[in-house]
């Protein structure tokens, strides 16, 4: 790798770089790897590809008369000239805006927005004062984003990182197959809401529809109005002190915490009547089939 | 009737998967020869008072009040070897023997998250390889 600059990288063709760079040999899964952390590594605390941003370094766009892609390639220009604050204005429910923003911003966009809104992020402070479409903070994998009104279904899908808030409601089928961070919801969320689940928090504030956390795997939804009913292995679980101060921390942080405190939250977790790592499985339903 | 009913075994004890690599615990872990379910806790919340000097600086320049993403790293257990899994590169990174563990879960979970940060931020992480070869130019 070394031995490559990135001039002569520039000059090749994808198949090129990656046999350059040794990686059609490599294989980058389970215990292939054996890799160790090296105890003397420098503190660093963003990747080294990210661009150097400041959050006092602040300007506007305005989406007005401008395509998605026009927009996203703007906001990611700024931050290369250093921007860390930027303001989208006018953004009229368009769909797709900030997605993969993959460091350190604070995005501010004033009005409501379609779908898709910033999927796929890593790493921003986002903060949107309308409302928002299906989909938002798809695949999110780390960062805050905020919704100060309400949002559509599958708010949150597959997150695998950061805090999705919403102060208002949320459509159905929140979270599904959410793998890791925080979902906040101040008001209600629809049918089927932690839907195969696997990993992470949920909070509803509000009351739950109907199915809540359907063949969850596993994770934690703490839900603090009533549940219309609980999906095939979501059974609830006793909501510990140490959930209880999680809980007061996470939604005090978002100016979200009840006025009657959070012991009566309900906490519903996986039964695990449905895990299945049997190997040998497969073979034994042959056999009794 | 298989697959309707959990039946690994609890983790009951900081070291159990360092003692015991395999971790056959329940009876149909033994019949099986494998391990069934997560080698630690995925549900256990953090303890903020607890947090290293490293990790506050981190949320303080990310902008956050709190862990974040991080709040779902735990120090796991391969092959009897303390480890942390990377989801940037779907692979398991090990701590070296070097590092004392603590002798709580809370703890190693903290040691574990500064270890990733600091794995993930670095030159030698797969992923600036991995964004060399394919990055659009």
């Amino acid at each position: 790798m070394a031995g490559v600059s990135d001039a002569a990288l520039k000059e090749m063709t994808q198949e090129e770089r990656v046999k350059a760079l040794g990686m059609t040999t490599e294989q980058l899964t389970g215990k292939t790897m054996y890799m160790e952390f090296d105890p003397d590594a420098t503190e660093r605390f963003e990747y080294p590809w990210a661009p150097s941003v400041d959050f006092n370094k602040r300007t506007e766009v305005d989406c007005d008369g401008l395509t998605t892609t026009e927009v996203n390639n703007k906001v990611r220009g700024l931050m290369e000239e250093g921007y860390g604050t930027v303001v989208l204005k006018n953004p009229r429910g368009m769909h797709s805006l900030g997605v993969g923003i993959l460091s350190k911003l604070n995005l501010i966009i004033e009005g409501s927005t379609g779908y898709f809104t910033v999927g796929l992020i890593d790493g921003p402070n986002v903060r949107i004062t309308g409302r928002v479409g299906w989909s938002c903070g798809e695949n999110m994998m780390s960062g805050t984003v905020m919704i100060e009104k309400n949002a559509g279904s599958t708010f949150g899908a597959a997150i695998r990182g950061g805090d999705l808030v919403c102060r208002g409601s949320v459509g159905s089928r929140t979270g599904i197959d959410m793998k890791g961070g925080t979902i906040i919801v101040g008001g209600d969320t629809g049918a089927l809401s932690g839907f195969m689940m696997q990993r992470g928090r949920m909070v509803v504030c509000g009351n739950a529809g109907k199915n809540l956390g359907d063949s969850m795997y596993d994770g934690t939804i703490y839900v603090g109005g009533e549940i219309k009913s609980c999906g095939v292995d979501a059974v609830e679980a006793e909501l510990t002190e140490l959930d209880k101060a999680w809980l007061t921390r996470k939604l005090k942080q978002y100016g979200m915490m009840p006025d009657k405190g959070v012991d009566h939250f309900t906490k519903i977790v996986a039964g695990k009547m449905l895990w299945n790592y049997d190997n040998l499985e497969p073979n034994e339903k042959k056999l009794i089939l | 009737m298989a697959g309707t009913q959990y039946r690994g075994s609890e983790i009951t004890d900081v070291d159990q998967f360092v003692k015991d690599s395999a971790g056959l615990g329940s009876e149909r872990e033994k019949e099986i020869g494998q391990h069934i379910g997560y080698r630690y806790d995925v549900n256990l919340v953090p303890d903020y008072e607890r947090l290293t000097p490293y990790l506050k600086e981190y949320m303080e320049v990310m902008g956050w009040d709190d862990l974040n993403w991080l709040e779902d790293i735990h120090m796991g257990y391969e092959d009897g070897k303390p480890a942390v899994f990377d989801r940037n590169i779907n692979g398991w990174v090990r701590v070296p023997d070097s590092i004392k563990l603590p002798d709580n879960q809370q703890d190693r979970d903290m040691i574990a998250r500064e270890m990733l940060l600091k794995f993930q931020m670095s030159d030698r992480h797969p992923l600036v390889t991995l964004r060399k070869a394919y990055m659009k130019f």
